[in-house]
């Protein structure tokens, strides 16, 4: 019982952090590169005024948002228009349930001396399968908003949307296919664990992390696959009809999809929170907070680039049209992933 | 059993309880000048006209049910994939042959023209 206590706290503390300090965060910090980086890119300064060189800038854009008027068209079926939003940004949120943080280490709670990870639950022993089954639920949001607004605009991003994310959702599962023989576990701990040293997934899974990237790409409805909101043709997509902080939440479930995409690439392809080295070389011990922390932060580090990387190919490629879109996701990425499985089965077992 | 899973659900309540919480925020605290004209939908300025659920593309459809011909696929992948270091060379064929008969259908689909997009 007390153990049942002990569980139900502590996850309750970390998800309420977790909520706070990197999703939401993690939003606003990805908007804030996003705008930083595209204005580098187009040759001007972007967001300076709000706080020391504008980094207050994506709070004041939700505060803003929030007190902007609600609307609803007249046709829209009222109950499934307020639903889209709660479905995207709920399950954006969510998927980063499963993404451990760092290493355990050892902290006297109530005088027992208790093993404590940053993650919420980074060892279930369904984490790969949890943020498939979650991604697939996110496209129901962005169905449901089209659908909902009543508008034709609206309508034909949602469908477009949808059919482009579970189109490239099969790469993606397929991708992870080959990961999940190297290491024998769906727990994305035991991934990261698998990758000591320089032993990362990037290097026995090349022809896997290229097709997850594309398909991250065009799961998070980004660029060069944002086709969902291609603006000369579609207005914006399936948030035509959203205003105030519903379409806001639109927003934030794109950056924190990014950011948690970022973090997924980096924790299966990059070895997540492990470092490089033997942490003894820095002085420091397992099971330390100290560890801990500079695991988190190298994981951060590799997260932040990816976000960057996100937002360079953004401002750099332009968009596909529809049906170079679907050819590249199933006649290029489905039989590539499909080779990927294949031949990682064939290497594996002659190595066996 | 509940310890390993519990964490999992206090996420799903906390993380859907923040988006309910925004969404109720927005409509709470927004300003509410409501006119007809604000409430229909954008068309480029002009007056909207007819029902916008009509009728769209068969092509969508072909796309959803071509996912869930290969979505089973990865499911059944994935047992297999997970114990792949531990089963022996009969899984290794069995999942073969089933890569293999699916492939025939996918090059069927293929030539069929199913996973054109005009």
């Amino acid at each position: 019982m007390n153990e049942i206590i002990f569980v139900t706290v502590s996850a309750l503390i970390k998800s309420i952090a977790v909520v706070l300090c990197i999703v939401l965060l993690s939003a606003a910090v990805s908007v804030y590169i996003e705008r930083k980086v595209s204005a580098f890119i187009q040759n001007r300064i972007g967001p300076n005024r709000v706080g020391p060189f504008g980094t207050l800038q994506p709070i004041v854009d939700v505060i803003k948002l929030l007190f902007k008027e609600d609307v609803v068209p007249a046709g829209a079926d009222y109950q499934f228009h307020r639903l889209g939003p709660v479905l995207s940004l709920g399950v954006a949120i969510v998927v980063y349930a499963v993404i451990p943080f760092s290493s355990p280490f050892m902290m006297n709670i109530a005088g027992v001396d208790r093993l404590i990870q940053f993650g919420i639950a980074p060892n279930i022993n369904i984490g790969i399968l949890y943020i498939l089954a979650m991604t697939s639920v996110g496209v129901y949001g962005i169905t449901l908003a089209g659908w909902s607004s009543n508008s034709k605009y609206s309508l034909l991003g949602g469908l477009r949307s949808s059919a482009q994310m579970i189109s490239y959702e099969l790469s993606m599962g397929l991708a992870i296919v080959g990961i999940l023989m190297i290491t024998g576990s769906f727990s994305m701990n035991d991934i990261v664990m698998h990758q000591q040293g320089w032993k990362i997934n990037l290097l026995l899974q090349p022809l896997g992390f290229i097709i997850f990237l594309v398909s991250a790409f065009a799961e998070t409805n980004r660029a060069p696959f944002d086709l969902p909101e291609a603006e000369p043709e579609l207005v914006g997509g399936y948030n035509t009809e959203y205003t105030g902080m519903k379409f806001g939440m639109f927003f934030l479930a794109e950056y924190s999809n990014m950011a948690v995409s970022s973090a997924m690439i980096c924790t299966l392809y990059f070895g997540g929170w492990m470092l490089p080295f033997s942490p003894s070389l820095i002085g420091l011990h397992e099971n330390t907070l100290a560890l801990s922390l500079v695991q988190f932060a190298w994981l951060l580090l590799k997260v932040i680039f990816c976000i960057f990387f996100f937002v360079w190919v953004r401002w750099s490629i332009p968009r596909f049209r529809y049906d170079q879109l679907m050819r590249l996701g199933w006649k290029v990425l489905l039989p590539l992933a499909i080779f990927n499985v294949v031949a990682t089965a064939i290497v594996m077992y002659i190595i066996k | 059993m509940l310890e390993t899973y519990l964490p999992l659900v206090i996420m799903l309540i906390v993380g859907f309880a923040v988006a309910i919480i925004f969404m109720v925020l927005s409509e709470w605290l927004g300003a509410r000048r409501s006119t007809a004209e604000k409430k229909t939908t954008y068309e480029s300025g002009m007056i909207p006209y007819k029902n916008a659920r009509d009728r769209f593309s068969v092509k969508f459809y072909m796309v959803a049910v071509s996912f869930i011909v290969f979505d089973i696929e990865v499911v059944f992948l994935y047992p297999w994939a997970v114990q792949f270091s531990k089963l022996g060379l009969a899984a290794f064929i069995a999942m073969m042959s089933f890569i293999f008969i699916l492939l025939v259908g996918y090059i069927y689909e293929l030539k069929k023209g199913g996973f054109d997009w005009d």
